[in-house]
């Protein structure tokens, strides 16, 4: 390194660093900090992109060198968290075969894609990339931030080195969208017997693996596909598990049952008729609110209440966009739906936030609006339930990624000419529209 | 004697309990009544009637034969000026997708009637939601896919839900037409296609006048169908999502000079002058509908936009090849609202307006003494997302009182 270059890095690091340390307080906004009950004339003091602190405006001293916003009026929540998305123009495995533990949606996803705008100007901070349901297992998720400006997927990812740290789920599915034609299983039970072959493979290459006690000479060839397996047999990497009906989501609690993996079950269209199993497994729940039911028919049983049946039930709930298939400029929109259809309102906006932090093992760094957490969060123009709110601002690690009075921002909220490039994730990219139903 | 005496008892025994479960004397209280005829009444009354609204008002003397229910608002039943719904079934397989034949590209003659199921488990949705009247047939996708009709969520045979059995017929103008059929594989051929079809049309229509029946061509269904839009008999549903395809659809319709209604418009905010120019009325695409395709460009704010220029606007739920297999307009309408679409024109668009551009004002769309009686009871704001639709009424019955 030259000198120059030296000299222009420290100041690049020195200016970033700057703004980041400088205090930024926000006062007067009813605060729900999702952690404990909501707060009326509530304090937000953010630093290093990192929550300093919350709570009334009477009890919190103000740091004489911050910058004092005061949002009187309004509502300030967490960022939100969605488990289930496609945004980003990601993929996943191909038709080459129904499971493909080693692929990494991670490997192909577009930074500049304007759904992530999309996503920012609905509050939301935190998404779980996935790839399509046309597979028993379609690969590797990506948990990743909506930061500022990203240039390259690095700058979205939660981990700091992607080769080494596991940096999300495992997407699997069951039901009709992975029942296709050779060299895909054409029967529920075919598709069952796949998914346990794979997992006593792994099985086996984790005692192998076990047995070397770290003795290179001894250990079995790496193999990428059983590696990211032992993962999920760990406990390391979360499985994501797209599920419609009953019989097919205690299927997945039988595979749970034998293999011991932590799972989360995915729109669970026909969860509220098996919620006591469900409960009784500790399993939770990511569901979506769709207008109508059917459009297949594994989900002609959907209805809006299954949240809070799943709620009453005992189950963690929580809400995802599935975005192409739900709009992610409306996210709230689908939890409001849930505590229209018998929800707590309480669980509700858990089910927007730290519900669906817990399901990505991401609850110790978003979710809630708590001191040493991530500095994510929205302010809203009202109340979070209502049609009539609107996201104002959209915040991530201590900086503005969205703005309402800012019409190149609000432009991806609204639409209009020029806005969207028009691409819409099919969700099951390699299929004909017949194999979809 | 005493045999009749017995008659004449059981005869108006039988008589007093049909009416009592067929034509049942309802009073509605609201706190708010959207009439749609006025300003709406705070602390309203609708009575009910034969099926029909016998009078509406504050301060109403209540007959005690009529059974009361009470409601934060009412509104009128809401209409669906475009759908699929009835054609297009809930499982989304082969047997219950009867909205588009892809056979050829031109088929007018295609009746909605013969495709609508009335107990399609998507029509009870939407009944159970409060939309009470529904503009259903043969979707976009066809350069013309069939003839439209309109409908109740009631009844358990198309001839029981029938408004009006024709009501327009169907066009697409735009690329979608060409995704689907071989030739057009382009936009000007689809235009090609669809002036042979006017023109063919038009010649069908001088030799019928011919006073002479032995000079008359064989009678041909297609002819006659494209021939009531020559002659006003039927409207034209065209949809067009892009602004081009909005002014080639206005070019066609001046060269034939049929009515038309401009349905989708994704891109109609950039032609406002010009739809209002040519006196059109817009079926709106829903507000949540995906930008993407011919749609790409479109806004939550179009809504707005067209009901400030004073075009009439109505709401629709489309159609969707995959989910929701139906939308609910109140819903696309609430997202409008809280997007910059006046309250009060959003009510309209969901009712009295609708009624007029569909031609059914004189049965639906507000509540006036001698319309049908179909009104919907909410617990709030019907556009709030945490609302209940309470209770539903069509045709003066009450046909849905789950909470929804």
């Amino acid at each position: 390194m030259n000198v120059k270059t030296g000299l222009f890095l420290a100041c690049v690091l020195f200016s970033s660093q700057g703004l980041m340390a400088q205090t930024q307080v926000f006062k007067g906004a009813k605060i729900y900090p999702i952690s404990g009950e909501p707060i009326e004339n509530g304090v937000l003091i953010v630093k290093n992109g990192k929550i300093e602190s919350v709570g009334k405006g009477n009890d919190i001293k103000i740091p004489k060198d911050a910058v004092v916003t005061d949002i009187s009026g309004k509502v300030i929540m967490p960022g939100l968290v969605d488990t289930h998305s496609h945004i980003g123009n990601g993929d996943g495995g191909d038709g080459s075969g129904p499971l493909h533990p080693d692929v990494r949606i991670l490997d192909a996803i577009d930074v500049n894609s304007d759904t992530f705008k999309k996503a920012r100007a609905g509050g939301i901070t935190t998404v779980n990339i996935m790839p399509g349901s046309g597979h028993l297992m379609s690969g590797q998720t990506a948990y990743v931030k909506l930061r500022k400006d990203p240039r390259t997927i690095n700058d979205m990812l939660f981990v700091s080195d992607p080769i080494n740290e596991i940096a999300g789920g495992m997407k699997m599915a069951n039901g009709t969208n992975s029942l296709r034609g050779k060299p895909f299983s054409g029967t529920r039970g075919k598709s069952v017997a796949l998914v346990r072959e794979l997992f006593v493979k792994a099985q086996h290459y984790k005692s192998k693996m076990e047995a070397a006690k770290g003795d290179k000479s001894k250990l079995p060839a790496r193999d990428l596909e059983l590696e990211a397996i032992v993962q999920v047999l760990d406990g390391k990497r979360v499985v994501h598990f797209h599920t419609h009906r009953h019989d097919d989501i205690m299927t997945i609690l039988r595979l749970k049952k034998e293999f011991g993996f932590k799972v989360v079950l995915h729109h669970v269209s026909e969860g509220w008729k098996v919620a006591k199993e469900i409960a009784e497994a500790g399993v939770p729940c990511s569901i979506i609110t769709i207008d109508s039911p059917g459009g297949k028919m594994e989900a002609v049983d959907l209805i809006f209440e299954t949240g809070g049946i799943l709620e009453k039930a005992g189950v963690l709930v929580g809400y995802h966009t599935d975005d192409g298939i739900t709009d992610s400029r409306l996210f709230l929109r689908s939890a409001a739906i849930g505590f229209r259809a018998g929800m707590s309102e309480k669980k509700a906006l858990e089910s927007l936030t730290i519900a669906n932090a817990k399901m990505l093992d991401l609850d110790k760094r978003v979710g809630t609006l708590e001191k040493g957490k991530d500095a994510d969060f929205i302010i809203l123009s009202g109340n979070p339930l209502s049609v009539y709110t609107h996201v104002l601002q959209t915040w991530v690690e201590g900086q503005k990624v969205f703005d309402y009075s800012n019409p190149d921002d609000k432009k991806y909220l609204t639409g209009g000419p020029d806005v969207f490039r028009g691409e819409f994730y099919s969700h099951h990219d390699d299929l004909s529209e017949g194999d979809m139903k | 004697m005493r045999n009749l005496l017995k008659n004449i008892i059981l005869t108006s025994a039988i008589l007093a309990s049909s009416i009592a479960t067929q034509a049942q004397n309802i009073a509605v209280k609201g706190e708010k009544v959207y009439t749609m005829e006025g300003k709406y009444l705070e602390n309203g009354v609708v009575l009910i009637k034969d099926g029909k609204v016998e009078k509406t008002g504050v301060n109403l003397n209540i007959p005690s034969n009529y059974e009361v229910y009470s409601a934060k608002v009412v509104t009128p039943g809401f209409i669906d000026a475009h759908s699929v719904v009835g054609l297009a079934g809930i499982f989304n397989q082969k047997h219950d997708q009867d909205q588009l034949e892809d056979s050829s590209p031109i088929q007018p003659e295609l009746r909605a009637i013969d495709a609508y199921n009335a107990r399609e488990a998507l029509v009870v949705f939407l009944r159970e939601m409060g939309i009470t009247t529904v503009h259903t047939g043969h979707g976009p996708g066809a350069l013309m896919s069939g003839k439209t009709m309109i409908v109740k969520t009631v009844g358990d045979t198309a001839e029981e839900a029938i408004v009006k059995e024709e009501a327009m017929i169907a066009m697409t103008i735009g690329s979608s037409v060409a995704s689907k059929f071989k030739s057009p594989g382009t936009r000007s051929k689809g235009i090609a296609m669809l002036r042979e079809t006017f023109v063919k049309a038009q010649t069908y229509q001088e030799k019928m006048k011919n006073k002479d029946a032995s000079k008359h061509p064989e009678r041909n269904l297609k002819d006659e169908a494209v021939g009531k839009l020559l002659t006003g008999e039927l409207t034209a549903l065209v949809t067009a999502q892009t602004s081009r395809d909005i002014i080639t659809a206005l070019r066609l319709a001046e060269e034939f000079k049929f009515k038309m209604i401009l349905d989708g418009g994704a891109e109609v905010y950039m032609v406002l002058d010009e739809i209002k120019k040519a006196g059109i009325s817009v079926i709106i695409h829903p507000t949540m509908m995906r930008t993407y395709g011919d749609s790409q460009h479109a806004s939550f704010e179009t809504t707005g936009k067209v009901a400030d220029f004073g075009i009439p606007m109505a709401f629709q739920s489309g159609f969707e090849g995959y989910v929701p297999k139906t939308r609910v307009v109140t819903f696309e309408a609430a997202i409008a609202v809280a997007n910059g679409l006046d309250y009060e024109k959003a009510m309209k668009a969901l009712t009295i307006v609708a009624a007029k551009i569909l031609g059914i004002e004189n049965r639906v769309g507000s509540l006036k003494a001698g319309k049908d009686a179909d009104l919907v009871l909410y617990d709030g704001d019907p556009f709030e997302y945490t609302s209940h639709v309470e209770k539903v009424i069509v045709n003066g019955k009450v046909v849905s009182d789950k909470r929804k």
